[in-house]
């Protein structure tokens, strides 16, 4: 089964989404739909945790972590922590600038995510599940909760389900704009009914989640990977993608080409390929710069076209898999106007915890709207690599360390770019500047 | 807090009932309060704090954390232009800009009479998660997908005048306070709203040209394997 290479694209996950009413339970069904869970249900949790370990499946939601793993730590046993109740969560707060990939799975399939759900909360023996969906995505949340609906209708949720003595209950809960909850214990945080704020970790969401229980949290494409693993094995799986980065993804292809969409492709394939899959670039003209995984991910440009986009692929080459949310920019776009954009869209987003992030975005964005209107200084370029210097790694969420990936990366391949900025000023002082200064301190 | 009436009170048990700890419902009554009020209200802050035996100061941080709760009273409709960068450059920041002289407002701010029939509140938003189709706009959070200009002037002229132009997805267009209602879980009409469109060319395109050139995953074993052996207790 190993021996041939699959085929460029490999639907998985959305190889449902032409049949006519895909979200619904009957279509579902039909094709094939909550055999996985029968197959579960037989089972004992552990072995599927180990199904899930053994097939390689990484947290899709940007990290990349083993998801066997995540729910392997959770403590189990009627004593000591294991006696706590154990929570599910699903992240669906999908807001990754260039992430559009869960919306529309859970718009056209949201029974994969039940399903996957529903084992999940079976191998890590929860009894209460929440899916945290983005409020904007206001149409996703209906989709999904009709299926939480039929589900219970057709005894996939409540008591003693399929006759398992498996109880579950999901409660689809809408969040209500802020990109920070997208964080997984903002995301906990703001479930509480909190602002959504980052907690500090150690101690873990396994150990220490939701209302303070074990907790897993993963992502939609996660969880709706499980069903099909179930169902084709581990071996299965790992026929698709490489050693360490094994299964299909949906890449979100964005931006200036011909054919925009989503791509269900083997981990690894490359920027090339998926240009010509989408028909290249549009209108022919030349690629300038693109992310592999959202803006959060370091840019690539030209020279990464070949560059393999799995986990590991895209580290090497000085950047991260993130969502595999690939938006592409061609020549006519300045990378100092879209860096100052991103860099807006943090400061807007970033929940004000920490100080590195919540002022370091703030005097980023400064500098960068007076960079673009042409008012730049010679010293701001080393500035904005000094002061990403100081928020890099030090808060407690990654949203700091996203922020500054675009500033350092548009910096490392276009430098002089954000110099032609500095150029474009007249190298004497302004009067007209002058005569504001007077003014403000008269 | 008269505007509060039974049903409210008996939606805001139901919504309580949902979760293991009653703060959780935090969230979903705000927006329920919103489906009533069209914003969040002082009073609205004290209803909900009310509700849950917190303190309104408590609520009041929750409320103004989150971009979707609106402290002023709103439009029929609420218009939000994504102006992220990758919608910005298609066309996104035109759309946008070219919504406020329309308009005449700016931000978070409403043309009309706020609640009034035809009035409307615009807002630029952050990435709404459809980059694939982008420039997006929304109209009471339901997508309306490639814009341009011209689409969205003729959209929010639409909306001025009372009419309800379809979403390109999404379920038919109600108003802001009925959009609230169900982000607050409260669905009037699911069986109806679930069956609006949902999947745009774009959505399908990987899924269309794999079936187009034969390409499919790799087969299944006809029955599942074998499920691992129970890993040995340490």
């Amino acid at each position: 089964m190993t021996a041939s290479t699959p085929d460029l694209l490999t639907p998985v996950l959305t190889r449902r989404w032409l049949s006519p009413r895909a979200w619904s339970i009957g279509t579902y069904e039909q094709l094939e739909g909550y055999q996985g869970l029968r197959t579960a249900l037989a089972a004992h949790p552990d072995q599927l945790i180990a199904l899930v370990k053994d097939s390689g499946l990484r947290g899709r939601g940007g990290a990349g972590f083993p998801t066997g793993l995540k729910w392997s730590f959770i403590p189990q046993g009627p004593t000591g922590p294991g006696a706590k109740p154990k929570y599910l969560v699903i992240n669906a707060d999908e807001g990754e600038p260039g992430t559009c990939k869960d919306i529309p799975a859970m718009m056209a399939d949201p029974h994969s995510l039940i399903e996957g759900c529903v084992i999940t909360s079976y191998a890590i023996r929860a009894n209460f599940c929440a899916i945290y969906i983005r409020g904007e995505a206001l149409h996703c949340i209906r989709r999904v909760r009709n299926a939480v609906d039929e589900a219970y209708r057709a005894g996939y949720l409540g008591r003693d389900i399929l006759g398992s003595g498996f109880d579950l209950d999901i409660v689809v809960h809408a969040g209500a704009g802020a990109y920070i909850c997208g964080e997984e214990t903002a995301l906990l945080d703001s479930l509480e009914g909190r602002r959504g704020q980052p907690r500090l970790k150690p101690p873990f969401p396994a150990t220490s989640g939701l209302y303070a229980s074990p907790t897993v949290v993963n992502n939609v494409e996660t969880i709706a990977t499980v069903p099909a693993i179930v169902q084709g094995g581990s071996e299965w799986f790992r026929s698709m993608g490489s050693a360490k980065s094994p299964g299909p993804k949906i890449y979100s292809v964005s931006g200036h080409v011909e054919r925009p969409g989503q791509y269900e492709a083997p981990l690894g394939i490359t920027l090339r390929t998926l240009l010509e899959l989408a028909g290249g670039m549009k209108d022919g003209i030349p690629l300038k710069f693109w992310t592999p995984g959202g803006s959060s991910t370091p840019l690539f440009t030209v020279d990464h076209l070949d560059t393999p986009l799995d986990f590991e692929g895209a580290a090497a080459a000085g950047s991260m898999l993130g969502t595999t949310a690939v938006m592409v920019f061609n020549e006519t776009v300045s990378v100092p106007w879209a860096v100052m954009k991103w860099t807006e869209f943090y400061k807007h987003e970033s929940c004000g915890k920490c100080t590195p992030c919540r002022e370091g975005t703030y005097w980023l964005v400064q500098i960068l709207e007076r960079m673009v209107h042409g008012e730049g200084t010679e010293a701001d370029v080393d500035t904005m690599v000094d002061i990403c210097d100081n928020v890099l790694g030090r808060s407690f969420c990654a949203l700091g360390d996203g922020a500054v990936s675009p500033i350092t990366s548009g910096i490392q391949y276009f430098r002089q770019e954000f110099l032609d900025l500095i150029a474009e000023q007249p190298t004497v002082a302004q009067p007209e500047q002058l005569e504001d200064l007077v003014g403000v301190q008269a | 807090m008269n505007q509060f009436d039974e049903a409210t009170r008996g939606r805001t048990k139901e919504i309580i009932s949902r979760y293991p700890q009653s703060r959780s419902a935090l969230l979903p009554l705000l927006h329920l309060v919103q489906s009533v009020e069209g914003f969040v209200s002082q009073d609205g802050i004290r209803y909900c704090a009310e509700a849950l035996e917190l303190t309104t100061a408590e609520v009041s941080a929750v409320a103004t954390f989150y971009t979707m709760y609106k402290r002023t009273p709103c439009g029929e409709h609420i218009v939000s232009v994504c102006t992220n960068t990758l919608c910005a450059a298609l066309g996104g920041d035109a759309i946008y800009a070219h919504l406020t002289q329309q308009l005449g407002v700016g931000h978070e701010e409403t043309a009309g009479e706020p609640g009034t029939p035809g009035s409307v509140t615009l807002e630029h938003a952050e990435c709404l998660a459809a980059c694939d189709l982008a420039p997006v706009l929304q109209v009471n959070y339901e997508y309306y997908d490639n814009q341009t200009v011209d689409s969205a002037h003729a959209l929010v002229d639409a909306l001025r005048a009372g009419e309800r132009p379809a979403p390109t997805r999404g379920a038919p267009l109600t108003d802001f306070k009925t959009a609230a209602l169900e982000l607050a879980g409260i669905f009037p009409d699911l069986e109806r709203s679930v069956e609006g469109l949902s999947v745009a060319s774009e959505t399908l395109r990987g899924a269309q040209l794999a079936t187009e050139r034969g390409w499919v995953a790799p087969p299944m074993p006809d029955v599942p394997p074998a499920l691992p052996a129970l890993p040995e207790k340490k």
